[in-house]
């Protein structure tokens, strides 16, 4: 029951909060339409109790999930989007980025964190999908960059959680040498011999997939995650063909090699302290 | 026959005036070179008077080019057919897309990769239109091993509309392939020099595009999307590639202004495609150029620069402390 414990006063509501909320709150899921109290989706972790669909959540809930008692320090909060292409399609990019922050209360499309989980010291980068649908564009490879100098200064793992959309088009170039700066960070990780483990969640596709979420030395899931390069829809104009059940979901890529396992909401903190302390028993 | 891009109007016309004359000259004997002189002057001028002033679009339809040079012919007239293809990824099948091998270059072997579009309707199929699947990025990482265990330069052409989106190429792990690309190449001892020869387009260009030197021929771009994409996802619409072109700044001028290559190759006067053999050898002369500046440099010390070259690329806001 340690994970239940910890929803109570690690994770998002305060009783206090949850008093106030009014009733008729209700959460719908949208794969099997039961019908819950908000509340009680929160506690389950935004899990359908029926069905077991794993709502998509924000930084801010796998931060308190994952941490222990919800401690973290958060690193290089301020950094956010400059324009350096003055980018305007039918808006200004500076004014998507402004109307963004105000509304999602976001800097960017990832937050990085360290703390310990389950004991062992590590550092969380979490992708928010409510930012331009989690798109990666400099902030978002600068503060993976960052995280990764600070796990090799303070001799840490780095844990990297995936939602996104892939590249932010406004950002264009820059955006693409994200992958490449990301993916050249990691190899200095790798150097230094400390573990990168890479979780990929609901949605992961395009250049994120196609750089440092596939890089992991464990690649693993949240369960009917879509996860790919390329998005359904393209494939599916370019074959031509309806694609086949389950395609580009976490079951698909774990039976084609891609991932090591497939791990449930409920059970990822004790999975990661687990696999740390599997990963650094025998480091000197 | 050679084929004209729209803008390319009044080129054609002198060079059907040029194509006349001399016609003219077999025929009837007559003296015309007074005439082809003034006119090939004439076409010398109209196609720089084009060439210099190309939007971005423009300069993208130019990088797709029907005459366009593509990587095999570069390799063959740089080698001077001292070149062994070498074929498959040793794992699933030879991507027909991606193609590489080792060649002599002025006495210096080099390992050469790249994608391959097709010259006809026919090659084109059989090319997958220069689009890889995750075997052409493994058959490339496979022979810059290769290059690496005999200390060979490495030289990636690239030229793509983007990697493969298919069935088969995500079962097969299309993001997995070209992400293992980029921190392989990221590390890899031997020098590498990529070059933009056409179409760089998004990860499928990037997953051969980890070099100690990057750079893009004059008429080609690189970019994350393609203008026409960008204009469907932005606009909602595909009439606005011209204004994704310009927004996405993805010419090379652009690129070097921003830092995000180290060079810029000059083309022919009329592109690539008026003149292939001299871009073949504008291009030869860059390689070696740069080999001669890379292959001095201790393995560590390129790898290091490598690193902080694309460490460093981005532009950020660092807000309040
Ligand atoms: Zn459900």
């Amino acid at each position: 029951m340690g994970w239940f414990k910890r929803i109570k006063h690690g994770i998002l509501t305060p009783t206090q909060e949850k008093k106030e909320t009014p009733e008729g709150l209700w959460y719908k899921c949208p794969n099997c339409n039961t019908v819950v109290p908000q509340d009680d989706h929160i506690e389950n972790l935004y899990v359908c109790i029926e069905c077991n669909h794993h709502e998509r959540i924000g930084s801010e809930e796998y931060f308190n999930l994952l941490f222990d008692e919800g401690k973290y320090s958060e690193i290089n909060k301020s950094l956010s989007a400059a324009d350096p292409l003055k980018f305007k399609d039918t808006k200004d990019y500076d004014k998507r980025i402004k109307a963004t922050q105000e509304k999602t209360k976001l800097k960017d499309a990832v937050r990085t964190a360290h703390g310990t989980v389950d004991g062992e010291k590590l550092m969380v980068a979490a992708m928010d999908f409510n930012f331009i649908g989690g798109s990666m564009g400099s902030v978002v490879g600068e503060k993976i960059a960052r995280a990764i100098d600070y796990c090799i200064k303070n001799e840490m793992g780095f844990m990297m959680i995936s939602k996104s959309g892939g590249a932010r088009m406004m950002e264009a170039a820059y955006s693409l040498m994200q992958m490449a700066k990301t993916s050249a960070k990691l190899t200095q990780l790798a150097e230094a011999k400390l573990p990168y483990l890479s979780f990929l969640t609901d949605p992961t596709t395009g250049g994120v997939t196609a750089s440092f979420a596939m890089l992991g030395d464990l690649n693993f899931a949240e369960p009917n995650a879509l996860i790919g390069f390329a998005g359904p829809r393209v494939i599916k104009e370019t074959i031509g063909k309806d694609l086949p059940e389950g395609f580009q979901k976490s079951e698909f890529l774990l039976e084609h090699g891609f991932l090591d396992f497939i791990v449930e909401r409920k059970n990822l903190k004790t999975k990661i302290g687990q696999v740390l302390r599997l990963l650094n028993s025998s480091k000197s | 026959m050679a084929n004209y891009l729209e803008f390319e109007e009044s080129i054609k016309e002198i060079v059907e005036q040029l194509e006349q004359a001399k016609e003219l000259e077999e025929k009837s004997q007559v003296d015309v070179s007074k005439t082809t002189k003034a006119l090939e002057k004439k076409l010398k001028d109209e196609r720089k008077k084009i060439y210099e002033n190309l939007s971005a679009w423009q300069k993208v339809q130019v990088s797709r080019h029907p005459d366009r040079p593509y990587t095999l012919s570069y390799i063959n007239s740089i080698t001077k057919g001292d070149f062994i293809e070498l074929h498959g990824d040793r794992n699933v099948k030879d991507d027909k897309a991606m193609v590489g091998g080792i060649g002599m270059i002025d006495g210096q072997s080099v390992m050469f990769i790249g994608q391959q579009k097709g010259i006809n309707t026919k090659m084109r199929q059989y090319r997958n239109f220069g689009m890889a699947n995750p075997e052409g990025y493994r058959k490339a990482l496979r022979l810059m091993k290769l290059a690496e265990k005999f200390n060979i330069p490495v030289v990636t052409f690239i030229d793509t509309p983007g990697a493969f989106p298919g069935l088969e190429a995500e079962e097969r792990g299309q993001g997995e392939a070209i992400a293992r690309n980029l921190m392989e190449m990221t590390t890899l001892k031997v020098p590498i020099i990529c070059i933009i020869i056409g179409e760089g387009a998004s990860g499928g260009a990037l997953g051969i595009g980890i070099g100690d030197k990057v750079l893009m021929m004059e008429n080609t771009w690189y970019s994350v999307i393609s203008p026409e994409s960008c204009s469907s996802i932005l606009w909602r619409s595909w009439d606005f590639k011209e204004q994704a072109a310009e927004a996405l700044k993805l010419t090379a001028n652009d690129m070097l202004d921003n830092k995000l290559i180290d060079g810029i190759i000059k083309e022919p006067i009329g592109g690539a495609h008026s003149n292939p053999e001299e871009a073949y050898e504008l291009v030869k002369k860059e390689i070696i150029k740069q080999l001669d500046k890379l292959i001095p440099l201790e393995a560590d010390k390129r790898v290091a620069n490598r690193i902080r070259k694309f460490s460093n690329m981005g532009v950020v806001n660092e807000g309040k402390k």
